[in-house]
């Protein structure tokens, strides 16, 4: 297990320096001029932008610049922000929101989509089986704009549950409205994949055995039934992870969360590399750590799955 | 020209909406002065600044909030965009050329340092100078010795006189530059700022009406937290406790945070509420024209517009718009059709300039004109005009595409860019080969900022390549006047010309577009749309 | 219950009862085709009428996709009139007019070719990519598992917004269907990849995998016969969920300013489009979003008939 573990932390190195390649090379063939944009509506003379190109190195070919910024890395140097804010203050400033957002998202649609998922599979074809489509069918045909949109409405500003926007600092009850929003997304992936994972595993020979040694339902469900059918939800949890700890710029910024997403996107329209870079690279490294604990968490859920042969 | 563009931006109709001229200000400022607290903080919103906060390098409305709330400058602008006095004691000039410029005695900045005339000269130098690459350098560039070939650390053009006196010599007479002193670019420096500039950015020291709440009031991504400067006793001195600029990355949120109680003073509104604001904020609530236009710019080496082709189909494209219609419709009455180049706010604004009648909606006279180019040479392809995505102005330009194509029969859509960097650089480098929306805000409140820098041989955001040397001529000829009025009429006898050539095809005027919560008092929207924070009170 | 006793070639799944008389359970059949698991599937399928019912509006909405003339006469871009704007229902207008005008039936069944295609062309992209990857990463283990996963989690660790936004300015010139469905489909496939081996770490452990290795089936087979099929359940619920999510994320990066441009007729485009009027013109929004709905739904429906056939154990339950 150790050994393994060991290759899994080695693999790192040349994924990282594969995503950083790749986001590089993607914010640099980005068409469009950053320092250009600088200037809004106005056209700076072409002196004053070779000025700032040379200021953010960006005169340099591709090649040149991510060296620069690679070497620069591995002096702890992750650069400075159009703004003028070090990089690594940016990410001190967003990760910790983001992380605490899509963990309250995961915890809602884990509980939500698991609960739904078992009944409707336990009671395949019911009516409740019927709601929970119908209902993650509504979720999933509107768009995560539209979604939160109605929910800042009604929750926010109708009926004052909650407050509109995320208050400086981010505090946790600022964060249950959009964590709920985003909790919508993957709603129905959860329960759906529960669902049919559970039927799946109802078949099973060693639930039937389980049944005729004459355990009780009440046992036979949480023990035998829910624990065999987790492996795939577990997986699309940490998946989904993944993608709340970047993907969540619509709702961020429709909550005004100080977070990843919305900092992230407006770096990428903006055009700064760097920045970009610094937050694709954590964001890798978190992943990176995420899959390897599901893939642990699997042997736990299955004794049959070993690793490290 | 300041930047109003916020991150989500897609989310949000750029810049604020629009009034009529017959001003619908909903929200009269009411006489209750006194009534609030002194020590309240007022909450407003605002954008994470896209730069350091250096007036040289502050070209953007998040920034400029907070620059012009920290810094004073030699003038000010009233509610009406006229300049009055702020640090200046006086600025003479017997030629337009000169200006000599006396600074009221024993002013300080909130380090403790004086404000002498040093501290303009470094800090304008220090922003024209070519290898600092400040974003606002081409605001010193009528003053002599200025150049973009060579770094020039001292303009021969600035001279101190004496601590409190220092002239300013420009390369040709211009009659508007002392209307420019008010804009965030001319602002002073402190002494120290120069040791350490990158940090002073993050922590700047200002003579204004507000300063810093401290190191660390700049709180990146969140908010920026500022307080009255009790050393400020000029004209903006404010009535309340201070400042707190929320950054918000979409109009939307803004506006739910006003409507959630969360927020004192807005000055945008996200396009969903535009046509429900004013009654929901009843009395509470603005919608007046500022200084700002909306055009689109067909160039010239497009394919079927040069020469007299040109100017026909240009003419049959203003004419096929029902302005009207759009502002009604799309902008829900925010936006005020456009009869000139310019804003109606400004000093010397006409709607009756002869040729105006191009502007208005005429389908048929505009069939007649597209058929007379067809005439010359037939009409092929389809027409478009770009713009970027990111900033809210696809509604709009589909609905101009859709008239386009309604009332002339051709095939007209828009053509988004992704982002607004791809879009400008198109521009920039001549490589778009459609038509393109522009735009223009005021950076000080003089026709010559609307015609000038656009229409200008080779002027810096002429992006159509338009030239005519009548008009250039003639806006020299304005410049060198001493008299305002004299110039105006000049710069009116431009448009005349304009309005044959069409180098833009004016469209509608900004209109400023706000709200306040029940806890304020005394909200007014200066000529800029920013409102006069100073003079806001707020009860406890 | 039925009864739990298998083929000696077939492990990997309890035939059901009733194509299993009882008199022949004991006795192995040696003549006859031996039966396979997609026949069987599809001689279980076509006794559904979920199947049928289900077939039927995918039929529908492809027809619509490809002969929207026969539909609707009104042209879906041209006559658009800002006096109609967000307008209710008038003659040879049943569903009334967007923010611009433009009549929202017309606009729905031209739109519906755009977005099935992007729901199709992301869906295909990303469950062949998420098969393939998926399947060997999880079969053959080792040093394959190794280089495959770490390739999705560079995938996956890229936004999709900025892949969006880079490869629609890239391509901004052939922005077309293609195009999106690669921005929302290239990024996407390590999940499906990711749950694909999860699962197929658990089944390859099974008895009947064991059985059919010692049977001197080759490797490439079992993973083919044996090993996929009995993996493949939690793939089709999130392929055909995420039909739904392409076709909701082409309306999203319309959103952002980088979905397709709005003379391309498309559901999302429109969703997004109407989102500023919400509260005012909610049913500029709920329309498209309705016909979005019962695509996705069919689909669903579809792929769910599909898994419960390929899946013996569940299919034996009833």
């Amino acid at each position: 297990m150790a050994g393994y573990i060991v290759r899994r932390v080695l693999q790192a190195i040349p994924v990282l320096l594969g995503t950083t390649f790749l986001i590089y090379f993607m914010v640099f063939a980005m068409p469009g001029d950053p320092i250009v944009a600088l200037f809004g509506d106005k056209t700076p003379p072409p002196q004053v932008i070779e000025a700032l190109r040379e200021r953010y190195h960006l005169d340099q070919p591709f090649i040149v610049q991510y060296f620069i910024f690679l070497g620069n890395i591995f002096r702890g140097d992750l650069g400075v922000s159009f703004s003028g804010q070090p990089v690594s203050e940016v990410l001190a400033s967003t990760f910790p929101v983001t992380l605490r957002l899509a963990a309250l998202a995961i915890f809602f649609e884990m509980v939500a989509g698991i609960t739904v998922g078992l009944i409707s599979g336990l009671r395949k074809g019911g009516i409740f089986d019927a709601s929970a489509l119908v209902v993650s069918l509504i979720l999933i045909s509107l768009p995560i704009f539209v979604v939160a949109f109605v929910a800042q409405y009604i929750f926010g500003i109708q009926l004052g549950w909650f407050r509109t926007t995320v208050g400086i600092g981010a505090p946790m009850q600022d964060l249950i409205l959009p964590a709920l929003v985003l909790a919508t997304i993957s709603f129905a992936q959860i329960s759906r994949l529960t669902r049919a994972s559970v039927i799946d595993t109802e078949g099973q020979d060693f639930v039937r055995t389980a049944a005729s040694k004459g355990l009780s339902r009440n046992r036979i469900v949480p023990v035998h039934i829910l624990r065999n059918s987790l492996i795939p939800v577990v997986t699309y949890l940490a998946v989904d992870f993944g993608t709340l700890m970047v993907g969540a710029t619509v709702t961020e910024g429709i909550f005004n969360v100080p977070g990843v997403g919305r900092t992230l996107y407006q770096a990428i329209i903006r055009g700064e590399g760097p920045t970009v870079v610094a937050f694709v690279t954590v964001m890798v490294l978190i992943y990176l750590v995420v899959n390897l604990l599901v893939d642990l968490l699997y042997a736990v859920l299955d004794p049959r799955i070993r690793y490290a042969k | 020209m300041k930047i109003k563009r916020i991150g989500v931006a897609a989310i949000a109709l750029a810049a604020a909406g629009a009034l009529t001229l017959s001003g619908c200000t909903s929200g009269a400022p009411s006489s209750t002065e006194g009534a609030g607290s002194s020590t309240a903080i007022i909450t407003t919103n605002g954008s994470e600044p896209q730069n350091p906060l250096i007036p040289t390098n502050t070209n953007e409305t998040g920034g400029s909030k907070i620059t012009e709330s920290i810094f004073a400058g030699l003038v000010y602008y009233d509610v009406d965009g006229a300049p009055h006095n702020d640090v200046a004691e006086s600025i003479e000039t017997d030629d337009s050329q000169t200006y000599t410029i006396k600074i009221k005695p024993d002013q300080k900045f909130t380090n403790g340092e004086p404000v002498d005339a040093n501290s303009f000269v470094d800090a304008w130098n220090y922003g024209a100078a070519l290898d600092n690459a400040q974003l606002n350098s081409y605001f010193f560039e009528g003053i002599e010795g200025f150049s973009y070939d060579e770094n020039v650390p001292e303009l021969p053009g600035l001279e101190v006189v004496d601590d409190t006196t220092f002239t300013v010599t420009l390369a040709q007479p211009e009659s508007d530059f002392p209307l420019r002193l008010g804009y965030t670019a001319f602002k002073p420096l402190p002494a120290s700022a120069f040791d350490d500039l990158e940090a002073f950015g993050e922590n700047p020291v200002g003579n204004g009406p507000y300063m810093l709440d401290g190191e660390g009031a700049w709180k990146h991504n969140e908010k920026i937290d500022l307080v009255v400067n009790p050393d400020y006793d000029g004209p903006l001195k404010a009535v309340n406790g201070g400042l707190s600029i929320i950054f918000y990355a979409t109009q939307e949120a803004s506006y739910a945070d006003l409507q959630g109680g969360n927020l004192d003073v807005l000055d945008q509104i996200p396009a969903g509420a535009l046509s429900t604001y004013q009654s929901e904020f009843e009395g509470r609530s603005v919608n007046q024209a500022f200084s700002g236009i909306q055009t689109f710019t067909v160039p010239e080496r497009l394919p079927h517009f040069s020469g007299e082709e040109g100017k026909l189909r240009l003419a049959a494209l203003s004419k096929a718009i029902d302005r009207e219609e759009i502002t009604d419709v799309i902008f829900e009455g925010t936006r005020s059709p456009a009869h000139d180049f310019t804003a109606p706010t400004l000093d010397g604004y006409s709607e009756d300039i002869p040729g105006t009648e191009v502007l208005e909606f005429d389908p048929e006279g505009a069939a007649e004109l597209w058929a007379e180019a067809d005439a010359i040479s037939p009409w092929s392809g389809s027409f478009q005009i770009g713009y970027n995505a990111d900033g809210g102005h696809g509604p709009w330009v589909d609905a101009v595409a859709n008239q386009l194509k309604n009332n002339l029969g051709i095939d007209a859509s828009g053509a988004p860019y992704p982002t607004f960097a791809e879009f400008r650089t198109a521009i920039t480098d001549r490589t778009i080969q459609t038509a393109f929306r522009t735009g223009w805000q005021a950076d000080y409140p003089a026709l010559y900022n609307f015609l000038g820098p656009i229409y200008g041989t080779g002027a810096g955001s002429n992006d159509g390549d338009y030239s005519n040397p009548e008009v250039d001529s003639l806006l020299d000829e304005g410049l060198a006047e001493t008299d305002l009025d004299a110039a105006n009429e000049k710069f009116q006898q431009v448009q005349e010309i304009l309005f044959q050539d069409l180098p833009a095809i004016p469209l509608w005027y900004y209109n400023v577009n706000g709200a306040w919560s029940e806890l304020v008092d005394n909200v007014q929207y200066g000529w800029n749309s920013v409102p006069l924070y100073y003079q806001v009170t707020k009860s406890e | 219950m039925p009864s739990n006793i298998t083929r000696p070639d077939q492990q990997h799944y309890v035939a059901p009862i009733e194509e299993t008389p009882v008199v022949a359970i004991d006795a192995v059949k040696t003549e006859g085709k031996p039966s396979n698991l997609w026949i069987d599937a599809w001689n279980d399928v076509r006794k559904r009428p979920m199947f049928w019912i289900s077939s039927a509006l995918i039929v529908l909405v492809v027809v619509v996709a490809l002969f929207p003339g026969l539909f609707t006469q009104v042209p879906p871009n041209n006559d658009c009139q800002l006096a109609n704007s967000n307008g209710g229902p008038t003659d040879g207008h049943p569903l009334g007019f967007t923010k611009q005008g433009c009549d929202i039936y017309s606009r729905i069944i031209h739109g519906t070719a755009t977005s099935l295609s992007v729901g199709i062309i992301v869906t295909t992209l990303v469950f062949v990519l998420g098969i393939v990857f998926g399947s060997f990463a999880g079969f053959y283990g080792g040093w394959l598992d190794s280089v495959l996963s770490r390739l999705g989690d560079i995938f996956f660790s890229i936004p999709y917004i900025l892949a969006a936004v880079v490869i629609m300015s890239v391509f901004s010139q052939y922005a077309n269907v293609w195009v999106i469905s690669l921005a929302i489909g290239i990024f996407a496939w390590p999940a499906t990849a990711r749950v694909l081996r999860a699962e197929i770490l658990r089944v390859k452990n099974s008895d009947f995998v064991m059985a059919s290795t010692a049977l001197g089936v080759s490797r490439f087979r079992i993973l083919l016969r044996h090993v996929l099929p009995n993996s493949i359940a939690p793939v089709i619920v999130i392929t055909t969920i995420s039909l739904a999510a392409a076709i909701v994320a082409e309306a999203t990066l319309s959103f952002l300013g980088v979905g397709l441009p709005s003379n391309i007729m498309s559901w999302g485009n429109d969703i997004s489009a109407a989102q500023s009027d919400l509260r005012t013109a909610p049913q500029v929004l709920i329309l498209p979003s309705i016909a979005l709905s019962v695509t996705v739904l069919s689909f669903i429906l579809l792929g769910e008939v599909i898994r419960d056939a390929l899946d013996p154990k569940a299919r034996a339950q009833r």
